[in-house]
């Protein structure tokens, strides 16, 4: 086949930085950090978005990504994005935390930021542990997965139950859209593109806060090849955190 | 005819949010605390009608993130609060002066440690002038004394602010923010929104990224931020404000500031009509702090006595600055205690027949 017929299927994003990323090896940060730059672009809002990067492994988000972006305190991302926002308001702002932050540090902080319904997106990426610390207990640690902190597998007398943020998140009335996606398989990490596109939507279409939970993999703190950890999600995170649509508003007025 | 400018009758709390609008601040991110509430609820009630917006947090930590993000956006935006809120308020503080983040916290500083008090105190010194949060930071301090100082240095925090990329706090106390009496507003000039704003977040339009952080991960990135930090620190020195009141002839120079600032002056004046040789010594700025012209004082041969409405935390920056050739008496009022200008003409006199 001659060069003339070739035909490009397959690029990288103008909104990502042409750099390796610093993630271990199956780690789904790179996944979602790729369907956030497609998006950015299909939407049309690379030039107008200022991000929010947070603590943890994907603080360095704004390396990959090509925009504006200013830096959290842990947890805090949600009220760093209110600021942006306030003083920003016609500018697209994306927050992109994991579980230790937004479900733990950070719980006050994205309850309230979803409540006013600020009009702002956030991804949250759930790996069921703290992964730039080494391996602690996270509050969506499954009961029974071990980690550092609970070396004898997380106890639900002890350490409580892992919270299902999204379910909590969707019964708030300034949200406009919640939905809980999965980054284990190809038909999966299609449906989390949709609902981020929703989520986005959102805030453009000035509906209310858009939030899209995304389980993910860990493979170096679960202590698995990347292969086990994907099924890990699919046996073992899926049954607990349901995937799907809890909150969606889009097709009405708006959260508020 | 030229037009008499108006005076009006407001809390030192009202004229801070007073003097925050004249300076055009467009965000304003408070929650609730005693002595200050006047402050969110006047700007509640007035950011809207500037096309500004009022955000009332879920908590001080929160508001002061809010400031962070609002500040990386070259924006001038606001919080206030009062001790044990500031204290929450430190996380973001210490990261937006290691972001560069222009800001301005107000501190209607009330008693503590603790819960404390909701009366007057100056025990927040330290806190404030040393950095507060964690690492090598400074913030610029600015001490009002009077309603109109409250109005002025407002203003002027912000300018400040932007001037140097740093957080700037007003530091109040209970006495400032809820004593009413009359000032006179006025509107500054020449303010430019955009202008200096080239490190900004608005959206990378037509141009490169901008990133604001204080992550600085690689070998020696960090000392450079630390380096580049504290030469900012060092231009500061240059900006001081005190005032002195009859220390030309004076033997005793009273070291006061705020509120307390103001009552020992009362107390001077009495003294000095009872022929006593007093003066008064009043930083403006806490930090940088006025060491030179203290330092000058001193080597006329006049002596010192320190009194601040704490246990003795400006006392330090007194005797460090005039330490290579004179010292500071020290005579605290207690937090929890609401002094008058007899209560600081006792602890003078002492001092001064104490020689």
């Amino acid at each position: 086949m001659s060069e003339m017929n070739e035909k490009l299927v397959f690029d990288r994003p103008s909104a990502m930085i042409d750099r390796p990323t610093h993630y271990c090896p199956g780690c789904h940060h790179g996944v979602a950090h790729r369907l956030v730059a497609e998006l950015l672009e299909e939407l049309g809002v690379v030039e107008k978005t200022i991000m929010i990067g947070s603590i943890g492994c994907s603080v360095f988000i704004y390396n990959y990504l090509n925009v504006d972006a200013v830096e959290a305190p842990h947890g805090r991302a949600p009220a760093v994005a209110t600021g942006v926002k306030a003083a920003r308001n016609d500018k697209f702002v994306l927050a992109y935390q994991g579980d230790g932050d937004l479900a733990s540090i950070g719980m006050a902080e994205i309850l309230h930021a979803a409540n006013r319904g600020e009009r702002i997106a956030v991804v949250f990426v759930n790996n069921t542990v703290y992964g730039m610390t080494g391996g602690q207990m996270a509050p969506t640690t499954l009961v029974g997965q071990k980690t550092t902190t609970c070396p004898d597998g997380r106890c639900a007398d002890r350490e409580g139950s892992p919270i299902r943020m999204t379910e909590i998140i969707a019964e708030l009335g300034g949200t406009a859209f919640a939905g809980r996606a999965s980054l284990d398989s190809v038909k999966n990490i299609r449906t989390a593109k949709k609902y981020m596109r929703k989520a986005f939507q959102c805030q453009l279409e000035d509906r209310g806060f858009g939030f899209v939970e995304l389980l993910s993999a860990c493979p170096t703190n679960w202590k698995m090849t990347p292969l086990q950890a994907n099924e890990r999600i699919t046996n073992e995170m899926i049954p607990y955190f349901p995937l799907g649509v809890f909150k969606d508003v889009t097709e009405e007025g708006g959260a508020c | 005819m030229t037009k008499q400018p108006e005076r009006i009758f407001v809390k030192g709390n009202e004229a801070v949010a007073r003097g925050a609008l004249a300076a055009r601040c467009k965000c304003f991110f408070g929650y609730p605390i005693t002595p200050q509430n006047e402050i969110p609820e006047f700007m509640s009630a007035e950011m809207p009608k500037t096309g500004g917006r009022f955000v009332q947090a879920e908590s001080e930590v929160a508001a002061a993130n809010m400031l962070l993000g609002a500040g990386s956006c070259g924006i001038r935006a606001m919080t206030s609060s009062s001790s044990p809120g500031v204290s929450l308020k430190q996380e973001a503080i210490s990261y937006m002066a290691g972001s560069e983040i222009p800001a301005v916290i107000v501190n209607m500083n009330r008693g503590g440690p603790g819960l404390g008090d909701i009366g007057p105190a100056q025990g927040d010194y330290y806190q404030s002038t040393r950095g507060g949060g964690h690492g090598d930071y400074r913030l610029l301090v600015l001490a009002p004394a009077t309603g109109q100082e409250a109005y002025d240095m407002t203003i002027k925090a912000f300018d400040l602010a932007f001037k140097y990329r740093n957080p700037v706090m007003v530091l109040g106390d209970a006495i400032l923010g809820q004593m009413k009496e009359g000032i006179t507003p006025w509107q500054p000039e020449g303010i430019d929104d955009e202008a200096g704003r080239d490190w900004a977040l608005n959206g990378a339009d037509k141009r490169e990224k901008r990133l604001i952080k204080s992550l600085f991960l690689e070998e020696g990135a960090l000392a450079g931020q630390n380096k580049h930090l504290q030469a900012k620190y060092e231009d500061m020195q240059s900006y001081v404000e005190y005032e002195e009141f009859e220390t030309e002839d004076a033997e005793l120079i009273v070291c006061s500031y705020g509120s307390i600032g103001r009552i020992a002056k009362s107390a001077v004046r009495t003294l000095r009509a009872q022929g006593k040789k007093v003066g008064l010594f009043r930083p403006i700025t806490l930090y940088p702090f006025p060491s030179e012209p203290l330092l000058a004082l001193a080597r006329q041969g006049k002596r010192f006595l320190t009194i601040e409405h704490n246990l003795g935390q400006m006392v330090d920056d007194v005797r460090l600055a005039i330490r290579t050739v004179a010292d500071s008496e020290f005579a605290p009022i207690y937090p929890g205690n609401l002094p008058v200008p007899e209560d600081i003409e006792g602890p003078v006199l002492k001092c001064l027949e104490g020689k």
